[in-house]
């Protein structure tokens, strides 16, 4: 890859975007052996209100650790959509949960949108996997990460019994956003 | 053998340094965004024989770490903007009393409850003139994950070294931010010990400044006792009043860092030996910086970087130097013009300095600083 990639992993508190966003830099630092730096920015509440994670991945030093100009954003909420799409560049990644987000941003983006919670819930059978089910379609749409560093990097994380969970989790992320793919 | 690596937050190495550095007592109260750091310690200590008292506030957490520092322990406590106010009272009391301790605190805006998540560089003169009264202040304001671990132990360092409280303050987001540090291995960076002393207990005096400015400290349970107390004191520990005493008393305790900038004091300079701009920056803003003055001189500008690694002790001298080379000093920072004021203090009028100044809980980004440098002339 040349320079840096901006992902911004963005929706409400609660939803796990924070790990999904460390997830995805674990895979590009630890297992793909590139840069990676992940920050977050969230509110005071315990759940709900906008939050934000986001993660710049080069294959040079990393300085300024925030999104400058965003080339791939996640939304998994209306109000995170609304809030966190300004700086999405021209051409730029955007998926967004079919189900929740219903005004699109205006622009040149690649949107790619299914119903993310939804499959969590009714095709994984668990709505806590929302951001597994979200990272692996991120991990397929921006390409910044191999699948195998990815899968690695979210079976690090998660305690034994909830391991084919998430994989399965992933996995069907990762498929559904290939075939949704703009 | 393969050095061990992570991908950690900030909080989470800072807890790691501490370790690494020796700590073996942290006594807090929980406060975002320095939380982790407990939340590390908690489950750590215990594993390497330390203790963890959650207190049940911010001065009790500062009073037993002076208790925990006299029976030779290394200690950290850990907090944020309203915590650090709290504390103020016994960090004026570790410096009088010459106790070494280390606290981490993680700026968040203010004042009071401020803005409890959002990032902010507003409490670098509060490490200076927080507690009342004239006193050694060292404050250092690490950059990287990394960093923040390395200057964890150092902190430790001179803490024991000077034997006085020193700060750690990184941003919020230097403190939140995730990323992939190499851990050194034991003896890799140099860990010091506090000098203990070299005299029976019945001659022992606990400021007796026959062996410099930095006497030795004696371990509470050793055999050796003492007095402490907040008031002026002779060497024996003892109350006075007598002005000489306490005249040559105020002007050691404050000496103990001033005459020894050289060893304390840490920067870093990119680029600055053609620059005609230099940004003056520290913690998450300095990484801005660089993203800037890398842009900058993709343009032709000759801009460099000045990095505040030590806050306090402040490298008045370096930059006095610097400026009667330059057009101009950038100084961006999450404050209303903290450091910008610092730093014109020690130029002299030689250069004009430009401040850029944020609270609204958003970072300083590098092209409000590219903007800035178009004003240098």
């Amino acid at each position: 890859m040349a320079g840096r990639y901006e992902i911004r992993f963005s929706g409400a508190g609660g939803q796990g975007l924070i790990l999904a966003g460390v997830i995805m830099a674990e895979a590009a630092s630890i297992y793909d052996g590139i840069q990676a730096v992940q920050s977050q920015s969230y509110g005071p509440e315990a759940r709900g209100g906008a939050s934000k994670s986001e993660v710049i991945i080069s294959d040079e030093t990393i300085d300024y650790p925030k999104v400058t100009q965003c080339d791939a954003l996640l939304a998994l909420t209306q109000e995170a959509c609304d809030k966190y799409s300004h700086d999405l560049k021209e051409g730029g990644v955007l998926l967004i949960d079919s189900d929740l987000v219903l005004r699109e941003p205006v622009g040149n983006f690649k949107v790619t949108k299914f119903n993310i919670t939804n499959t969590a819930k009714n095709e994984i059978g668990r709505e806590i996997v929302t951001n597994i089910v979200a990272l692996g379609a991120m991990v397929a749409l921006t390409g910044v990460v191999t699948k195998e560093a990815a899968e690695k990097a979210v079976l690090a994380r998660v305690p034994e019994a909830f391991l084919e969970l998430n994989k399965k989790a992933f996995h069907l992320g990762y498929d559904k956003a290939m075939a949704a793919k703009a | 053998m393969a050095k061990k690596v992570a991908f950690l937050q900030g909080n989470e190495a800072a807890a790691h340094g501490a370790l690494y550095a020796g700590c073996r007592f942290f006594a807090g109260y929980p406060i975002t965004p320095s939380t982790e750091v407990a939340e590390v310690l908690s489950a750590e200590l215990p594993k390497v024989g330390g203790k963890f008292i959650q207190m049940e506030d911010e001065i009790g957490a500062m009073a037993a770490l002076i208790g925990a520092s006299l029976t030779g322990s290394k200690v950290l406590t850990s907090t944020s903007g309203p915590g650090l106010s709290l504390k103020q009272e016994n960090i004026g009391y570790a410096c009088i009393t010459e106790v070494p301790a280390v606290i981490v605190n993680v700026m968040r805006g203010g004042p009071s409850t401020g803005m409890p998540t959002g990032p902010s560089q507003s409490d670098v003169m509060c490490a200076k003139w927080g507690t009342h009264g004239d006193h050694p202040a060292i404050c250092l304001v690490p950059a990287s994950v990394q960093e923040l671990f390395e200057e964890t132990v150092r902190a430790f360092n001179l803490a024991e070294k000077y034997r006085t409280p020193v700060m750690i303050m990184p941003d919020e987001i230097v403190a939140h931010m995730r990323e992939r540090i190499v851990f050194p291995e034991p003896g890799e960076i140099e860990v010091v010990d506090r000098k203990g002393p070299s005299v029976p207990p019945e001659q022992y005096k606990p400021y007796d400044t026959s062996f410099g400015d930095v006497p030795p400290l004696a371990a509470f349970g050793s055999g050796y006792k003492f007095h402490v107390t907040g008031l002026n004191k002779m060497q024996d520990g003892f109350p006075t009043t007598k002005a000489e005493i306490v005249q040559a008393e105020e002007e050691r305790q404050v000496r103990k860092v001033e005459a020894n900038k050289a060893d304390i004091m840490k920067w870093e300079e990119y680029l600055c030996d053609d620059a005609d701009v230099i940004v003056v920056a520290f913690g998450s803003t300095s990484r801005s910086a660089r993203f800037a003055v890398n842009e900058a001189r993709k343009n032709g500008i000759k801009a460099g970087l000045f990095r505040l690694i030590t806050f306090w002790p402040f490298p008045e001298e370096r930059l006095l130097e610097l400026s009667k080379k330059v057009k101009g000093f950038i100084t961006p920072e999450m404050n209303l013009g903290m450091c910008t004021g610092v730093v014109k203090g020690c130029i002299e009028g030689n250069a004009p300095v430009l401040g850029i100044f944020r609270v609204d809980g958003e970072p300083i980004n590098p092209d409000q600083i590219l903007d800035k440098m178009k004003e240098v002339k």
